[in-house]
């Protein structure tokens, strides 16, 4: 089996293990892997946390390595949790985003500026005539938003982007 | 002017270096540990539903971030994270004073009552601190401690934007609204002189480049919080409650680390 091949197994499998608080939608698709190294047997994936305070951070590493292991050539995973680079919400995927609106979830809006309000399209009806309700939602990474086009409450995930603004100037 | 120090076991062959660094990362760490404590024990007690959920979001985040600085000295040889958070006595702890205070009268499970005007200006004086601390790390020689505060400073803007969102609606409410928050302003000014203090260390972390100097993290923690509080008292900080950073501590500390200490020390070799 060649390097590539088997990169592509494990790639593959990360593609099939959900967020436990986003069903359907995968920690590759999230932008949660970082890079993937191989050795023989053994694969150590390097992954970026979303949001710090996140409790799931263990039950992802625990998926993570089970689904790793099912591949039958693989011997042992190790998964680690890397702070290098911060995860931001522009490394989510286009099947990302597709799975995040199946779920109820809009993606994060593009171009936004932090600390600014900012909203976001219904993920059921597409309408723009929305409001938000609470930036802050039933997780770290979600904020609850209403549709006043067909009526339905929905979620978002929070933009979390680095600022355009210089770090100098706070306010 | 230090090189940058891109690990944990470099950071190890400095003594002085090493001291300077561990106690910035107590300070930080000791800070988000107890105003999450403090905010914890505002679930369910908050005005209404909505500001319960976005408070315990915001405080387990906050939660979150101390878990981080208490790895990062983790990784230094300090223990295990769960053992310094809960393990240490009142005297070894760097968290400023004024966020050691409890919320209000009364406890949590017997007649609450606290004091929303409190935990506004409480938390809107952290949390602009906090943006300011943390932007003077960005670019501090220790690497994994600037991209913790990169992250870091990536989520904590939408705990910011909460709270001045509430400062700005109460000092725009009516006089009743605006006299309550005014009078904890007043009574914050004077005890909150140890914040931007950095203790100890402070010409070893500004020589080494951990951070910026304690007056440029004074004077643009002042601007930040004059540009949001309608009328800031004009005198300087006090120390009435004593320094927080060299180890100086209230009552209330002690109660605080009681509460949240007591299932960890019901069985200290639990696994969790």
């Amino acid at each position: 089996m060649t390097e590539k091949t088997k990169r592509n197994a494990v790639e593959a499998v990360l593609k099939t293990v959900d967020d436990p608080e986003l069903p359907s939608v995968s920690v590759w698709d999230l932008g949660m892997v970082h890079k993937v190294d191989m050795i023989g047997e053994q694969v150590q994936v390097t992954m970026i946390p979303t949001f710090s305070g996140c409790p799931a951070l263990q039950f992802i590493e625990r998926d993570v390595q089970a689904a790793v292991e099912q591949l039958a050539w693989v011997e042992r995973c190790d998964v680690a949790f890397s702070m290098d680079i911060p995860w931001t919400t522009d490394t989510i995927t286009e099947e990302g985003k597709q799975q995040l609106k199946k779920h109820g979830i809009s993606p994060p809006p593009e171009y936004y500026e932090p600390g600014e309000p900012w909203t976001v399209d219904c993920p059921y009806c597409g309408s723009g005539y929305t409001s938000m309700e609470n930036v802050f939602g039933p997780t770290a990474c979600r904020s609850i938003l209403y549709c006043m086009s067909c009526r339905n409450p929905f979620e978002a995930m929070k933009p979390v982007v680095r600022t355009r603004k210089t770090l100098t100037q706070p306010f | 002017m230090t090189q940058p120090i891109t690990s944990a076991d470099q950071a190890q062959e400095n003594v002085a270096y090493l001291r300077a660094l561990k106690e910035l990362l107590y300070q930080l760490a000791d800070d988000d540990f107890i105003i999450a404590f403090r905010g914890s024990e505002w679930l369910g007690l908050a005005p209404h539903i909505e500001a319960d959920v976005a408070f315990s979001s915001i405080t387990q985040n906050t939660m979150g971030h101390a878990v981080m600085f208490y790895e990062l000295l983790e990784a230094l040889g300090e223990g295990k994270a769960d053992k310094i958070a809960h393990e240490r006595l009142p005297h070894e702890r760097r968290n400023a004073v004024y966020f050691e205070r409890q919320n209000g009268d009364g406890q949590y499970w017997e007649e609450p009552y606290y004091d929303w005007a409190l935990a506004v200006v409480r938390q809107l004086l952290y949390d602009t601190f906090k943006k300011v601390k943390l932007e003077a790390i960005t670019n501090s020689s220790y690497k994994p401690l600037a991209a913790a505060a990169e992250k870091v400073l990536l989520e904590q803007s939408y705990h910011l934007a909460y709270w001045r969102m509430w400062l700005e609606q109460l000092q725009n409410a009516n006089a009743d609204a605006r006299s309550r928050i005014q009078q904890r302003i007043e009574e914050a000014w004077s005890c909150i002189g140890d914040v931007p203090v950095l203790g100890e260390e402070k010409d070893a972390m500004e020589h080494y480049a951990l951070v910026s100097s304690e007056s440029d993290l004074k004077a643009a923690w002042l601007r930040a919080v004059t540009a949001i509080i309608d009328t800031p008292p004009n005198r300087p900080f006090g120390q009435e409650l004593g320094n927080g950073r060299i180890g100086e501590h209230t009552a209330d500390l002690h109660q605080a680390i009681d509460t949240f200490a007591e299932v960890y020390n019901s069985d200290r070799k639990a696994v969790w």
